[in-house]
């Protein structure tokens, strides 16, 4: 059973930056580890560390304007590898949000079966929205998921996004596929007679 | 509609989700070290066994080292992960190939030359490059743990039907130019995120023309443009690829596959939601100059002006070639080169390293440059042996390693250093990939073998005899 999700409200960290791909979300030497556990100290390593190992201070998770369980980024998040550890890094770090224009498909059905929602707004209300925090980097973020809606609250301005009905029924419930392909059983074995 | 990945899809759904995925049904599930330990904990925690163990295929091959694979890993958090996959194998009683065993090497070069993928399959594997299998004509798409998980419960996993591409490339490639290169001009042309939500399917008198390592290549990249797969028709090269291949089907059973997988291809009347075509003659050996393998172009061009990129995303270009220590409008014919690698599940086949032997027999290593032969397989080794590439690899100066996926992205100690310029026939040139601060210029065997004679960026065109 996962984190069941409904209506979240919070501050956003921004990442300006097109096609982030899942190396610099989790570099591949952190991914030898054989459980899920402690990926989130390693987000954006390289991105957030120097070679020594000290915070590189211009880098938005150690920028102390910004914090909350939002992540905003630019468009295709998530490309390249398929590593889960992406997802369990994000998940791991505290965001149970990523909000972009665009994300790549394998990542963000990792996000999904990870409790992180990703969030697919227009390319406008993207920009609106890092103009909003690049203002105030206290502006909130309301992400209604039975509703499907996402609001700026310093701009008030609002948009649906989409979702299937059973990712979203999932995510409300805090079930996983897994619980649903095991009730299943027998219709796959009727499959394999064919 | 009618198309060869509506086809294999529609004939593995089990059952579709009211407003939802689809659960579909796969025939073949590949494991490797990395993306696997956690799903068989999973797997365990809810005290389950894999469904179909006899359709499961484990194999490690991201930390192998490339040398003294007799001895043990001697990076202890490397070899836990190794010893994983061969406990999580026995435990359940799956095929593992482990390290040393004849059988062994990457995934996506083992499963397609030991005729474990077949036409009109459904594979699946937790690593983005499974769509390399679509060569062979089957539905094949990387995913993430969770999925391998479903996977291992069930042998199915609910997924959402993609749409359908399909990329027809007409013509014939000039000299020098390969697979890799129509690879690296199809992503630059449609970009880095240009094919995401679609699977597709690659046609055109390129693609037909095209060997089955070629397509293989090709299909490999797919990903590298968001794609969910990439896919190409079985036809007669496919068909005498296989034949006779430790898993592919033998005598009657061969003839009765052979008439099915002829069925597969899309009909005349099939319907793509999007269509591209390209030329064959607007294509050059390519090179890339930046930070995602969209970011490539001819090896005669010069690298773009940012102010030729859209607005929204020219923070991210600047910062890209700030990362590669590259300028807008530099020519790339010439640019220095530390260091070069052969090798991968993009180019690590029997094909690719005789193209770096058709360069470099005769000629020298130039003296600054590091190279790293990989071949992809035991096999691919031992054909390279056979055919004696490896006598003249060694008369020009260059090693052959033992194999795995090695510096493509350098989780074993193959790692390029810091600040220093690799050409490498691998897959990803993303920050950091071969190495902490590693740059990465991605292009063919060719191009590769071109650099780690001259030491720069050289067009192999000019080195080719006839």
């Amino acid at each position: 059973m996962k984190e069941k999700f409904e209506i979240l409200r919070s501050t956003c960290v921004p990442l300006p930056l097109e096609n982030v791909d899942t190396d610099q979300i989790i570099p591949a030497r952190f991914l030898k580890a054989t459980t899920k556990e402690g990926f989130g100290a390693n987000l954006f390593h390289d991105w957030r560390y120097d070679k020594q190992g000290n915070k590189i201070e211009t880098f938005v998770l150690n920028d102390p304007r910004y914090s909350g369980k939002i992540l905003v980024a630019g468009k295709n998040f998530g490309c390249g590898s398929s590593r889960e550890h992406a997802a369990w890094a994000i998940a791991g770090y505290g965001f149970r949000v990523v909000v972009s224009s665009f994300f790549a498909d394998i990542h963000k059905n990792n996000e999904l079966n990870n409790g992180v929602l990703p969030v697919v707004v227009s390319e406008p209300f993207l920009a609106a929205l890092f103009a909003s925090i690049a203002e105030n980097p206290e502006t909130a973020v309301e992400v209604n998921l039975p509703e499907q809606r996402i609001t700026n609250m310093s701009t008030g301005k609002s948009e649906n996004f989409e979702i299937n009905t059973y990712k979203k029924h999932c995510l409300i419930n805090g079930l996983d596929d897994i619980d649903y392909l095991l009730t299943n059983k027998q219709k796959i074995e009727e499959y394999e007679r064919l | 509609m009618n198309t060869l990945f509506d086809k294999i899809w529609d004939a593995h759904v089990v059952a579709a989700v009211e407003d939802g995925p689809v659960q579909l049904y796969v025939d073949r599930l590949y494991c490797h070290e990395v993306t696997s330990p956690q799903a068989f904990a999973g797997l365990r925690e809810r005290g389950l066994k894999p469904f179909r163990p006899e359709r499961i295929f484990c194999m490690p091959d991201h930390n192998t080292p490339t040398r003294n694979q007799d001895k043990p890993i001697e990076d202890p958090v490397s070899k836990a992960q190794v010893d994983t996959l061969q406990k999580n194998a026995s435990d359940f009683g799956l095929t593992h190939f482990g390290m040393m065993h004849p059988k062994n090497g990457i995934i996506h070069v083992v499963a397609p030359e030991r005729g474990l993928t077949l036409p009109g399959m459904t594979i699946v594997c937790g690593d983005s490059h499974t769509s390399t299998h679509g060569a062979m004509g089957a539905v094949a798409f990387g995913i993430g743990t969770s999925e391998v998980e479903m996977a291992l419960a069930s042998q199915c996993i609910l997924q959402q039907k993609p749409k359908t591409m399909r990329i027809t490339i007409d013509g014939r490639l000039g000299k020098g130019v390969t697979a890799k290169d129509v690879a690296l001009y199809v992503i630059a042309m449609m970009t880095t995120g240009g094919a995401t939500g679609y699977f597709v399917e690659y046609t055109g008198a390129v693609v037909r023309s095209m060997t089955m390592e070629g397509r293989l290549t090709l299909c490999n990249l797919s990903i590298e443009m968001g794609a969910r797969g990439g896919m190409v028709a079985p036809d007669e090269t496919t068909f005498a690829y296989l034949k006779g291949r430790e898993y592919a089907p033998q005598g009657e059973a061969w003839d009765k596959a052979v008439a099915y997988w002829k069925t597969l291809g899309s009909g005349s009347d099939a319907v793509f939601d999007k269509e591209v075509v390209f030329r064959a003659e607007d294509i050059e050996p390519m090179i890339t100059y930046g930070t995602n393998p969209g970011m490539g172009t001819g090896i005669t061009q010069t690298i773009p002006l940012s102010s030729s990129t859209p607005e929204a995303g020219r923070a991210s270009y600047r910062k890209s070639l700030e990362y590669m220590g590259f300028n807008e409008g530099d020519p790339l014919i010439g640019k220095p080169v530390d260091y070069v690698f052969l090798g991968s599940c993009t180019n690590g086949r029997i094909e690719d390293f005789r193209m770096f032997a058709a360069i470099v027999k005769g000629r020298k290593k130039a003296p600054g440059v590091t190279a790293w032969l990989v071949p992809g397989s035991w096999m691919v080794d031992a054909q390279i042996r056979a055919e004696g590439l490896d006598g003249i690899f060694a008369d020009a100066g260059f090693e052959l390693r033992q194999p795995g996926c090695s510096a493509c992205l350098a989780m074993n100690d193959d790692k390029i250093p810091a600040g220093k310029y690799a050409v490498s026939t691998s897959n990803r040139n993303f920050e950091g990939r071969q190495g902490p601060g590693s740059r990465t210029l991605l292009a063919s065997p060719l191009v590769a073998a071109a650099a780690a004679v001259t030491g720069k960026v050289t067009d192999p065109r000019l080195m080719i005899n006839a």
